[in-house]
């Protein structure tokens, strides 16, 4: 019998895996992908939100525990749990020699993210290239590796894992790790989760998921079914405004779109619906697909003119383009009176001072409803451009309630062997919101404990095995 | 009617410096407009960088840009969007037949620039034609390719002033050729309203500096991390960095034996055979050896390659263009080692051709790739130091 089973082939599958296998203990990977796809939303990523008190290769300056605790506090609004998220925080601080030892390596921030120098550490190639450093020093050191081999219900006794199924294969082992993902691909579930709006429209049907279609929440829905203790609520998720024509899966970082407060965004309606300039863009961008979410349709356009042009990061599709405001409310298929009323209104009411996009500037709205309160400058400048924006699903919070030792809890008490790590327990530190990097940090962290811990109840009830063997 | 659209748009496309639809450079630009906005790889090579100072690809900066990339592969295995992903991107492999393209459109004269396209045929008719040239120019001299040479001289068989006419206008031409083809390049990817003459002088030397350091350390095989590029797949190596190095010195210390030899020969009036431990025959034989060992190793490297980097299609250019650096060292080698039997004379005749096949396709093969990689690299160094002209809200 294998001794611990890691279920999941993501950041914390692997960081599992990687743990348990260090520590002894014989270790089978069950990645529901094909190699291709392996890695789950992990290969989206590209950094890990690091705490340090003093510059670290490649962060500068320093980012203490109390700092990164307060960060967090502030965007879950209290939804965390300060005992395990401090426990995420320094483990953040100290685990990069270990992932380096696995072959991830570090740079400084990418041009574009300068405003997380201090707080990330960015993987060299992204997630993807993570990913396959693990792989391939988890395949060095013996790690046993399935692809395609999602497992679809675990055999639960008193809170014990037995064993796992794939299908008619039942694979037993002495300890399991999950880490599988959240449900964000599940677009049946999201569905219902979102209900449906007051227009009778089932918002979630227009969503699109920015990273695998792999998450489908088969074991977070069967560990619920099993009485296991949950924590977080179906409908949130991380959710940020990406361009409308972004594939359905997989779509990723490329697909955001940069440009919302350097312009207005309008409804399907032609009207505005939310402060653009309310603060800086990456402060932002994640509340925009709940609101693009809560627009008949679900659907947002963002508008600017050429001065933006160069201003923000290069979207991955060319904007719909023309040289007058009506011609692009023509060309995005908003009725055009209604869209003027709305273009001219807010150019009306720009109060321009000394426009800078990279400070809170003087340049705003006065009289209008919804405000425009910073970088408001008219829109005026041929040529224009348009995107059209949807809610993006990165990841959901929905998940398994555990403790400091990663282990998955039924009536509230632990059990002795079934742990869990990753998107699957994430809702225990971030109950909502979202900060950069701080889900590689949680599922590092808890990710490397599942491990540790799994090995420790394997190889100890081996070692019971065997003396009752040798007794015998 | 529909045509007329096309070819309006296609001519106004290229008016602007665009790139033609359905061409390699469009599928660069299509490629790098998703790069651009993802970023991930910046920390691997210059390529991705460079790529961030712009917003749109025209044709020159598609050029530049593909004969910045060495083709390492780090890109590829770390990206998100790869096959099978739907956005189908892969930087080196559409990068490879953008430089193809490139070796085609500037090579000079133009005519000749076709060579490029069916290389692994261009080599072997130079091959073929130079060893049967050779051989009938032996017999016809000596009648026989089979004796012992009195005195161990090559002269005897092919008198130095007659090897000096053969060999010196294919090697004039073939420096001409590919001096003008890189010259036609660099006048097209230097737009010049870059950036004013002043701040460009000021960062001439320094530039000049980086990049002859990135082409003699062949820094970015270094994968960024200084572990490696790939090669069977997604795990770094150093071996394609090491057995490059070994070839491109190795090369170098053979050009450097015939250069003193030549030295030799018309200012002290020594002439060859030379043996060991003369100058010459050193550098000759550390560099032949040297030649031997990283062609092969590039060799095995290339057939061991992960199918999706670079260009198939290329693959005759690059082993045939390896295979006869390999076989131009072995002869050479050859030929010292029987020097004096009656085998030397056939020997002669084979390395004479293997050289003379080297230089006729020198500007026509894979050779031009360090000529114009040299110079997208000299580029890069420039436009680093220079100002960019973006705003991008956060860099």
């Amino acid at each position: 019998m294998i001794d611990v089973l890691v279920i999941g082939g993501g950041n914390a599958a692997l960081c599992a895996a990687l743990m348990a296998r260090e520590a002894g203990a014989s270790v089978l990977l069950l990645e529901a992908a094909p190699r291709e796809w392996r890695g789950g939303n992990s290969g989206h990523t590209r950094n890990l939100r690091c705490m340090h008190d003093a510059p670290q290769d490649v962060l500068v300056e320093a980012y203490p525990e109390e700092e990164y605790w307060q960060d967090l506090l502030k965007v879950t609004g209290g939804l965390t749990n300060e005992h395990l998220a401090r426990l995420t925080i320094r483990a953040s601080s100290t685990c990069r020699d270990w992932m380096r030892r696995h072959g991830v390596h570090f740079q400084p921030p990418l041009s574009g993210a300068l405003h997380v120098a201090r707080t990330n550490a960015f993987f060299m190639g992204g997630g993807k290239a993570l990913v396959n450093a693990y792989y391939r020093s988890a395949e060095k050191l013996g790690v046993q590796i399935r692809y395609q081999a999602p497992v679809d219900r675990l055999d639960i006794q008193d809170g014990r894992f037995v064993a796992a199924c794939v299908g008619a294969e039942r694979i037993e082992a002495k300890a399991c790790v999950l880490a599988a993902g959240g449900f964000e691909s599940n677009r049946a579930w999201l569905r219902e989760a979102w209900g449906q709006n007051a227009d009778g429209e089932w918002p979630a049907d227009n969503f699109l998921i920015r990273g695998t279609r792999f998450n489908q929440g088969v074991l977070i829905k069967h560990m619920m079914e099993q009485g296991a203790d949950m924590i977080g609520d179906p409908s949130q998720s991380h959710c940020v405004a990406i361009d409308a024509r972004a594939p359905l899966y997989d779509g990723g970082i490329c697909t955001r779109i940069d440009c919302v407060s350097l312009g207005v965004v309008v409804n399907q309606n032609a009207q505005r619906f939310y402060d653009e300039g309310e603060d800086f863009w990456p402060k932002r961008y994640a509340i925009w697909g709940r609101l693009v979410a809560q627009q008949p349709s679900q659907i947002g356009y963002s508008i600017i003119d050429s001065k933006a042009i160069g201003r923000f990061m290069p979207p991955v599709f060319p904007g719909v383009k023309a040289d007058s405001l009506s011609e692009l409310a023509q060309k995005l298929g908003l009725d055009v009176d209604t869209f003027m009323r709305t273009l001219n209104g807010y150019n009306a009411a720009c109060r321009v001072g000394i426009f800078d996009h990279t400070a809170l500037d003087d340049c705003h709205t006065e009289g209008l409803a919804p405000a425009k309160t910073h970088w408001a400058r008219p829109i005026d400048t041929a040529p224009f451009y348009g995107y059209a924006l949807r809610p993006g699903i990165t990841f959901t919070y929905l998940g398994l309630k555990v403790n400091d030792q990663a282990a998955v809890h039924f009536g509230g008490a632990p059990s002795d062997n079934l742990f869990v790590a990753g998107e699957m327990m994430a809702g225990n530190v971030l109950g909502k919101g979202y900060t950069a990097g701080v889900g590689m940090s949680i599922g590092t962290a808890f990710g490397r404990i599942a491990g540790t811990q799994a090995a420790q109840v394997a190889m100890k009830s081996g070692a019971i095995v065997e003396k009752t063997r040798a007794a015998a | 009617m529909q045509q007329l659209d096309t070819l309006t748009r296609q001519a106004r496309a290229l008016a602007n410096g665009g790139v033609l639809p359905g061409t390699p450079e469009a599928e660069v630009a299509r490629q790098l407009q998703i790069c651009n906005a993802c970023r991930y790889c910046e920390g691997f090579c210059a390529v991705f960088p460079a790529m961030t100072r712009r917003l749109e690809f025209g044709k020159a900066d598609v050029h530049y840009l593909a004969n910045l990339c060495h083709n390492c592969g780090a890109c590829l295995h770390a990206c998100q969007y790869a096959p099978p992903h739907e956005f189908a991107v892969n930087v080196p492999q559409t990068m490879a037949k953008v430089r193809l393209q490139t070796y085609t459109d500037f090579a000079w004269p133009p005519s000749l620039g076709r060579l490029y396209q069916r290389n692994g045929l261009t080599l072997a008719l130079a091959v073929a034609g130079a060893l049967a040239f050779f051989m009938m120019f032996t017999l016809w001299l000596k009648d026989t390719l089979w004796r012992v040479p009195t005195p161990a001289d090559f002269y005897a068989i092919f008198p130095h002033n007659l090897l000096v006419a053969l060999f010196a206008p294919v090697f004039l031409f073939a420096v001409l050729a590919l001096a003008l083809g890189v010259r036609r390049f660099w006048r097209e990817v230097t737009p010049g309203q870059d950036a004013a003459a002043a701040a460009l002088a000021a960062v001439k030397t320094d530039a000049a500096m980086e990049a002859t350091h990135d082409v003699l350390r062949l820094k970015y095989l270094d994968g960024g991390h200084g572990e490696g590029c790939n090669n069977e797949g997604d795990a770094w190596t150093l071996w394609r960095r090491r057995f490059h190095h070994a070839t491109f010195y190795g090369f170098l210390l053979c050009f450097a034996a015939t250069s003193v030899a030549t030295l030799y020969h018309y200012l002290l009036g020594w002439v060859a055979p030379y043996d060991l431990p003369s100058l010459p025959k050193l550098l000759g034989a550390v560099g032949g050896l040297s030649l031997l060992v990283g062609t092969a190793g590039l060799f095995v490297l290339n057939l061991r390659r992960h199918p999706q980097h670079g260009d198939a299609a290329q693959k005759p250019m690059d082993r045939g263009f390896i295979a006869l650096l390999f076989f131009t060292s072995l002869t050479g080698l050859a030929l010292w080692l029987a020097r004096g039997t009656a085998a030397m004379p056939v020997l002669l005749a084979l390395h004479l051709a293997c050289v003379m096949a080297l230089f006729l396709t020198l500007p026509y093969g894979k050779f031009a790739h360090g000529i114009f990689r040299s110079a997208a690299l000299l580029k890069w160094a420039i436009e680093k130091r220079l100002p960019s002209q973006l705003q991008l809200g956060d860099d």
